[in-house]
């Protein structure tokens, strides 16, 4: 006899349905950076996600979890997924599975596992691997254009050999570490080694990311509360000081446009486990957020300090729910 | 209140499929009257009324088989003609699925009415109608059923507010009503209004009824004093509050009534069985149901109150062993057993589907993905609540969360991507807050008892000694010396008398 407890409907609506969905917007952004450096992002991708869901099943089996359904759940794909594209695609693959190792088992399944971890398990991962390898970590493969080629050679990720291959490729700093290097050394803006009036291959990347965040509002994964309030915080933050001084601080919209400011907004602070529930929360999360970040940016020691910031809020979620409780019905 | 052609669009609301076209197909209907009907003596809230007939007894259609006894009580009447044949505990349709009291009528296929007379409500003074009222077994048909007379004896309201928006899915009964009832529907409100001494009523409908809401507009066409506001169809747009809202623009929390604001909100039904109490004498001998999910011919009939549910579903083309919902998919609940008749309350009967069936209830973890938060009608945040109810911190979830405000209408458990019975945790919640106040009661009453009883003590204690200390002040020296020597004397003669006895 079925369990019919009230309500006996239910929308088809489960866990594993939104995260399809947000690997569905991160596709497209996936599909150029595949153009743009090749294929390694492929076996990254293939056994670091591979690794996420081995260790996903040693966690619940010892923590004595039904295995089936919450391997189903799609979070672990998800967690191995947003580190790999936040990592430098030329990583060593070790290098790689020790992030994943710090996001699944301690970030995730240490504090309780799924729905109960209060930090953003890739954002973790990645900050390991930021300060046990910073060398590995700041050293971006440079593109040589969108090249169809990249796709035909693709059946070659299966080698590890070949994803070893990735080391003698060219690499350099991103923009943003470039620059700030630059700055350092008393440069001005306008004499900076880099193009800013064409589109890199990073900030083509970063469009689509800004896109396939959309197509997560639209499908109601998430709200436009988080995205907009980092954005518009890392746009106004940033333009603030860019108007101060402009030789030395870079535009609002080289801002936007590096770093992993739209995957970011749409695709990490946006992990409902460990952001605020509350609108008014999410809003002073994200301006939080992207005013830590720019704070990193231009004052810190790395070029990109989104992932410390995330971290540091998530710390305060607790506190900002607590003072952002909206009133209820009649209460007004 | 002022009142404006406005609609407030409450936050919140899901929208599921309505399933509502299946039982409009064909007119209500009426089934031959049943060889048994099996009549629960109590079929509202409030006190039990009291029984008035006995086994063997012949009663009319329209008789009243237990009458009142308190305020807050209602009649039971009898549906048919036939003979009491037993007056005993029955199953009937409750979560519980505990028995009550229940009176079984042999109906004689006559039907014959009992001696009616014509109530003209102008004639009668407000007390003589509340009576009246009290005799007429009305009650919140909606699925309430609190005692209708006690919505009409105030003369605070100046707002009459018709719930019809009927937002459960597969429910049809109201809307069918107002279709082929509409003159005493309107009736109904008209006679409500004059209890209520009032100029005005509104009638709430979701725009999924356009039969009805054409056939409404016809009608009341020259009537500037019944106004129809028509809203978008959204669950759960007929919970009282969220009606209210949507109709006035004013939002009511559970610390306060409607009836405070003036307002008195009455459903389709009530207000039919309340016209045709008044014009054709008729007390609640039946009501509309709606039966209708996995049958063959979903259907609204109009069955007297003890039919057994079975007749209709059989009629409607179900099987005897089918899993029955009584009321709608998302409030209602499933019946314990099948073999009970109808009452009062029972609005639906939703024959299980497969879709219910193979709803998925592996319950996974919450992942704080507030979706319910976005659907809660009551605006609190259920993932708080769920939080706060499994870790048992009561204290919180009435003072900071309030729980009680939940009107458990099910929005955040049908969105909730986790599969977690949201509702049975509010419920598991809130009856152990009641019963922890309940038992904070009686601690409360045994500790004064207590403390009472010491204080008496105490108090007794004390009043002894200072009347003893005022004695012996009160006896002088000499008086002692005289009571020592009577006392002596008295010792003497009793050594005496032993002595005699024992030579």
């Amino acid at each position: 006899m079925a369990i019919i407890d009230s309500p006996a409907i239910k929308e088809r609506s489960t866990v594993n349905m939104i995260m399809f969905t947000v690997i569905l917007g991160l596709l497209p952004a996936l599909f150029l950076q595949i153009g743009f450096f090749g294929y390694q992002i492929l076996g990254n991708l293939f056994f670091g996600i591979g690794f996420a869901l081995f260790l996903e099943a040693v966690c619940l089996k010892l923590r004595n979890y039904p295995i089936r359904p919450f391997i189903l759940d799609g979070s672990a794909f998800v967690t191995a997924w947003l580190l790999i594209i936040s990592v430098p695609a030329n990583i060593p693959i070790w290098t790689l599975l020790i992030g994943i190792f710090f996001s699944i088992v301690v970030a995730k399944h240490a504090y309780g596992g799924i729905g109960s971890n209060p930090f953003n398990p890739a954002m973790i991962g990645y900050a390991v691997l930021l300060i046990s390898f910073p060398k590995i970590m700041t050293n971006w493969p440079i593109s040589d254009g969108f090249e169809i080629r990249n796709f035909i050679q693709f059946s070659q990720f299966f080698s590890i050999a070949n994803i070893n291959e990735a080391y003698d490729a060219i690499v350099s700093a991103t923009p943003l570490d470039q620059i700030k290097t630059s700055l350092f050394l008393g440069k001005e803006v306008n004499a900076l080694p880099i193009s800013l009036s064409t589109l890199s291959s990073y900030q083509m990347i970063a469009i689509l990311y800004f896109l396939g965040g959309i197509f997560l509002v639209y499908k109601k994964v998430i709200t436009w509360h988080l995205p907009l309030s980092l954005i518009l915080s890392i746009y106004i933050f940033s333009g603030l000081l860019h108007l101060y001084d402009q030789n030395t601080y870079m535009s609002p919209l080289f801002h936007l446009l590096n770093g992993a400011t739209f995957l970011a907004a749409f695709f990490i602070i946006t992990d409902p486990v460990s952001s605020p529930t509350t609108l008014k929360g999410k809003i002073i999360f994200g301006i939080l957020i992207g005013l830590i970040t720019v704070i990193i940016r231009n004052y810190g020691g790395y070029p990109d300090g989104i992932a410390f910031a995330v971290i540091f809020m998530n710390i305060c979620v607790p506190l900002i729910e607590k003072f952002t409780q909206p009133k209820v019905f009649g209460y007004e | 209140m002022e009142i404006t052609d406005k609609i407030f669009k409450f936050f919140g609301g899901i929208k599921p499929n309505g399933h509502k076209a299946i039982s409009t197909i064909n007119p209500i209907k009426r089934l031959p009257i049943p060889k048994k009907l099996i009549i629960p003596v109590r079929q509202h809230v409030g006190k039990v009324p009291n029984i008035k007939v006995s086994v063997g007894d012949k009663v009319l259609k329209g008789q009243i088989l237990a009458e009142p006894i308190a305020n807050i009580s209602a009649a039971t009447h009898s549906s048919s003609s036939g003979t009491v044949i037993a007056i005993e505990s029955n199953k009937i349709p409750h979560p519980s699925g505990l028995p009550d009291l229940c009176i079984t009528i042999e109906t004689d296929g006559k039907d014959e009415w009992i001696k009616r007379n014509r109530i003209d409500p102008s004639n009668l003074s407000s007390e003589a109608l509340y009576e009246t009222m009290k005799s007429s077994g009305i009650v919140g048909l909606g699925g309430a059923t609190f005692p209708t007379h006690i919505k009409l004896n105030s003369n605070k309201i100046k707002t009459l507010i018709v719930n019809a928006a009927e937002c459960e899915p597969y429910i049809t009964c109201d809307d069918m009503a107002m279709q082929e009832k509409t003159k005493e529907f309107i009736e109904g409100i008209q006679i409500t209004m004059d209890f209520l001494k009032i100029p005005h009523a509104i009638i709430g409908i979701e725009d999924n009824k356009p039969k009805a809401i054409e056939k409404l507009k016809t009608v009341l066409n020259k009537s500037k004093n019944i106004t129809i506001k028509v809203v978008p169809t959204v669950y759960p747009s007929g919970d009282e509050k969220r009606l209210i809202y949507l109709m006035l623009g004013l939002k009511i929390s559970k610390e306060k009534r409607p009836v405070d604001f003036g307002i008195q909100v009455f459903n389709v039904a009530t207000l039919i069985s309340i016209g045709r109490f008044f014009y054709h004498s008729e007390p609640v001998i039946s009501r509309i149901v709606t039966v209708t999910g996995a049958l063959k011919r979903p259907n609204n009939y109009e069955a007297l109150i003890g039919t057994p549910i079975q007749e209709l579903i059989k009629d409607a083309g179900g099987k005897s062993d089918q899993e029955i919902i009584m009321g709608g998919p998302m409030m209602g609940f499933k019946l314990p057993h099948t073999d009970v008749s109808v009452t009062k309350a029972m609005n639906c009967l939703l024959a299980i589907t497969d879709e219910m069936k193979s709803k998925d209830t592996f319950e996974m973890p919450c992942i704080r993905c507030t979706k319910c938060v976005e659907v809660c009608p009551a605006q609190l945040q259920p993932q708080e609540l769920y939080w706060h109810a499994k870790s048992k911190q009561f204290e919180k979830l009435t003072e900071d969360y309030k729980l009680f405000d939940c009107i458990e209408c099910g929005c955040c458990s049908y969105v909730c991507p986790s599969n977690i019975p949201l509702v049975q945790y509010y419920r598991y919640a809130k009856s152990e807050i009641r019963d922890q106040l309940k038992s904070s009661e009686v601690a409360d009453i045994a500790r004064e008892r207590n403390e009472f009883r010491l204080y008496r003590l105490e108090r007794e204690k004390k009043e002894r000694a200072e009347r003893n200390a005022q004695r012996r002040a009160q006896t002088s020296d000499s008086d002692k010396k005289k009571l020592i020597e009577e006392k002596k004397a008295a010792i003497a003669e009793a050594m005496k008398r032993i002595e005699e006895k024992e030579k």
